[in-house]
Order: C-alpha cells, then structure tokens, then sequence
C-alpha cells in the first residue's frame, strides 16, 4: 500500500525536528501527532499544533475575501455581490487552483522546502505574495474590471488551456524531483525525462519548474488582461531566471557529463 | 536627499584586507566626471546667486536654472551604472534611491507642477542640494587625486548636520504645497474603468511618498552620523551584518 512521507518542521526556525516513514494515507492528525510524540517524549499530542503554509494560505484567502467582495473592500453597494462577469469566476478558480496545489505540495510533495530560510526572508516572501495577491485580487474582482478586449473569449480560452498545461507540467516536474532522491539518502543526480510527456522539457531546459511556473502566470495574464497580473509575471520571472541561472551553474559544476542542449529556464533563449 | 556614500575613502580596513586596484581607464574617467559634476553644480550655484543678485527675487528663479538642473541631476543616472559595473564601492541599491528620488522631486514634482515653481521651498531645497552637491563631487574629486584638503572633508561629514533636515524640509514642503494642483488636475492619475485593470492616483502616492520620509530620513541621517564618526573622529564602529 502506498504511504506518505510526513516532515515536521520547526515552525520558528523551520528546522526539520522529525521525519516521519510510512504514514498511512487516511491518518489523522491526531495519529501524526502521537507518531512525533514518540520521537519527542515531551510533545504530547496536545501541545503540537500542525499548521498550513501561511505564505500560500495568505494569498488563496485574501483572493477570496476579494472575490466575495467581503465589506470595506470596494463601495458598499457592491458588498457581497459578484462579478457579471464569468472570466472573473474563472480566475477565481484558477488563482485558487494554484495556491491550493502549493499547499499540497508543500505538505506532501516538497521534500526540502523552507529548512534553511531566516525568518526576517519569511516575512519579506509573505509579504510579497500577500501584497501582489491582494492586488491583483482588487482589481480582477472590481465592479469596474473589463474583461479581455483583444481578442475576447478566444483569449480567455487560450489562457486557460496554457495555464491548466503549466500547472499540470509544474506537478510533473515537482514528481519528478522528488523521486530523484530517495527519502534520507544525500545523492544528488542529474533529472532527466521520464515516461510522463510533461516532463520531457528537461531535455532542454534545466528548471523546468520554473519555465512551467511562468507559463502559469503568462496564462493567467492573458487571462484576466490585467496589468497587476503582469507586473507579478514580471517580477516572478526575474526572481525565477535569477534562481534557475545559479542551479544551472551550479549543476555544471558538479556533472561533468551535464547535458549541453540544456538552458537554465527558457529552452534555447535564457 | 543627499548622497551617503563615498568613492572608497572609508573602508580602509577592507581595502587593506581585499586589494582592489581601480584600473587607470576608470579613475581616470572618475576624475573626469567628478570634476565636470562639480563644475555643472557650480554653474548652478552662480546662476541661482546671479538671478537673486540682479532681480532681487526668487519668483522666476526655477525657470531660469531649471535646464541646467534638470541635466546635471539626470546625468548623476550615471552613478548607478559606476556602483553597478564596480568602479565606485558603493551599493547599487543606495544610489539607486538616492538619484531616483532626486529625479522625482525634479522631473514630477518641480518640472511638472509649474505653478509651485516660485515657491520658497523650492529654493530652499536647490540651496542644500546645490551645497551638497559641490561639497560631494569635490570630496570624490580631491579624493582621486590623493590630494583632500581638510576643510573640504570636514565640509562633508559635518554640514550635512543641518543640511539634511533642510534639505527634507524643503523637498517635504514642496511637496505638500503641490497636493492641491495635483488632486484638481488628475495629473498622472488612471481610474477605472481602463482595458488594463489598472488604477493609479498620485495624489495617494505623493501622500505614501511623503509618509515614507518618516522610517527613511533616519536610516539615512543615522548612517551618514556613523560615518562622520569613523572618518572624523576614528571611532572603530563593528556594523552588524546589513
């Protein structure tokens, strides 16, 4: 039977404090709970509190409470109400989509997330995800938001096409990272293609992660013609070509058989 | 604002421990363009003096300078790119918001609004800048040459005392005084409905902009402090990590 691999993470410091084998798929928290008990006689299962992600958590709420039009937000007439318009309900559903598959991973996926970030960078990265979520969020849920003009419905139906493939690529790549490493072992290979097609971008591009990630936000652009959008495009992908271009150096230097055809973060070009 | 930092003349220590040996072509460029910035600011301070002394005014003073300013404050653009590529040891980021805001304050505050043009506080903050300006490029230029004399370094690290509040001021109160001009014009404002999704109202941001005086004239004030006691007074002050 397939188990999950469960990490417990300093919640402060984000020291790994225990890594859990074998959890059963269907375990509750309570059972989580009194397996880190064991390995820490002096945490019961009443004092551990187990939390999500509150740098993803922040930006799928606040879109929400943005999307509902909760009140304070924009003019009381609009308390509650929702948009006419159904490119807005399908951004919703998209941006949540998102945040809520980052949640996921970060919980079951990810095996080496934030062990070693200081916590003045936590408070940066939560602040920039929850300031340009916030912001996007006003405006695509605005009384006063225009859908795509340009080209209309076919653009919105692009956009989505392109940001479900991004996502699901993402996924993949994500997979496969994981399963490069067996759990505590500190070998360190080269990823390559697998059976899964979504994959196969590793054969030119060394983070695909991060080239699937900006195809994400480029959809999701073009999905809601919104400027905010862009500018968060912008700025992840400046942010993401800086990290792909030092794992790409840094992948040279430790294979010397590293596949020369690979880019760091867009095939061919960057 | 004023400029903080200085063309390596502090960091000893470091430049004991990391021999960083500029190349000719770039000191020799260094020299060049403190030189010609200390000269365009000259030309600045003489126009401004002249203006008063002949039309024993300052209405119109602005107009009269507002060129020569507009390019020798633009030009400092070209400090960034010396931080960038290396030649200056200074952070490319202090500089860069150091010219920036100076470029705001000339370009969408003075340039823009003309009817502020004639106001005191903008000549009280020519007068600082003007100040600062012929004491700063001098110190970098006197610096190159190995060849500082005293009272031009003793003019760096202590008029910059009064001089920066002033400096604030003046910057503040223009500011300020041009709030109303900008909330009837709607200058440089974007409101909804737009095929971007995007809005902006300067009025709002002047008003951040204004606020975020507050947490940065101290940073800068208290850096600029420390450094007047390393350089004048030797103090050995151990910074933490920034």
């Amino acid at each position: 039977m397939k188990h999950y691999e469960v990490e417990i993470l300093d919640a402060k410091t984000k020291d790994k404090l225990c890594f859990l084998d074998k959890v059963e798929p269907n375990a509750t928290i309570g059972e989580i709970k009194s397996m880190f008990h064991k390995s820490h006689p002096q945490w019961y299962a009443a004092r551990q509190s187990i939390r999500l992600d509150p740098k993803y958590a922040g930006p799928l709420l606040l879109y929400l409470m943005f999307y509902f039009r909760v009140p304070f937000i924009y003019a009381p007439k609009y308390d509650f109400t929702t948009s006419k318009h159904w490119v807005v309900h399908l951004a919703c559903m998209c941006h949540s989509f998102h945040y809520l598959k980052r949640l996921l991973e970060t919980l079951f996926v990810h095996r080496f997330s934030h062990g070693t970030m200081p916590l003045r960078n936590i408070f940066k990265n939560c602040t920039y995800y929850w300031g340009f979520a916030a912001w996007m969020a006003y405006y695509i849920n605005h009384p006063l938001y225009t859908p795509p003009t340009i080209y209309g419905e076919q653009q919105v139906r692009m956009a989505l096409i392109i940001f479900l493939f991004c996502q699901i690529g993402n996924f993949s790549i994500h997979i496969a990272l994981r399963n490069l490493r067996p759990p505590g072992s500190k070998t360190r290979k080269i990823p390559y293609p697998t059976k899964n097609p979504f994959t196969w971008i590793f054969l030119l591009v060394s983070c695909p992660n991060y080239t699937y990630e900006l195809g994400s936000w480029f959809g999701f652009t073009l999905m809601t013609q919104c400027l905010p959008v862009a500018f968060f495009t912008a700025v992840g992908f400046i942010q993401m070509t800086v990290w792909a271009k030092g794992k790409h150096r840094s992948y040279l230097k430790e294979f010397r058989d590293y596949p020369p055809l690979r880019s760091p973060i867009l095939p061919f070009v960057l | 604002m004023v400029s903080t930092e200085e063309d390596g003349s502090v960091e000893e220590k470091e430049n004991n421990n990391k021999k960083r040996t500029k190349s000719a072509i770039a000191v020799a460029w260094l020299t060049f363009y403190n030189i010609a910035m200390t000269a365009g600011w000259l030309v600045l301070a003489m126009a401004m003096m002249r203006f008063y002394l002949q039309k024993g005014t300052h209405k119109g003073l602005y107009k009269s300078i507002a060129r020569t300013l507009k390019f020798f404050q633009t030009i400092a653009l070209i400090e960034v790119v010396h931080c960038a590529i290396g030649i200056v040891r200074t952070s490319v980021i202090v500089t860069g918001v150091q010219v920036c805001s100076r470029i705001f304050m000339v370009w969408f505050i003075t340039n823009s609004i003309k009817q502020i043009q004639n106001e005191e506080s903008v000549i009280l903050f020519l007068f600082v800048w003007t100040f600062t300006e012929i004491t700063r490029y001098s110190f970098y230029t006197f610096n190159l040459l190995n060849h500082l004399p005293y009272f031009i370094k003793w003019a760096r690290y202590n008029m910059f005392i009064i001089m920066y509040p002033l400096g604030v001021a003046g910057e503040l109160l223009t500011i300020y005084t041009a709030l109303p001009y900008v909330r009837k014009t709607g200058m440089f404002s974007m409101r909804l409905p737009n095929k971007y999704n995007i809005s902006f109202d300067y009025y709002y941001f002047l008003t951040i902009v204004m606020l975020s005086y507050i947490p940065l004239f101290p940073q800068l004030y208290f850096h600029m402090l420390r450094q007047r006691r390393k350089v004048l007074l030797g103090e050995i002050i151990v910074e933490k990590d920034e």
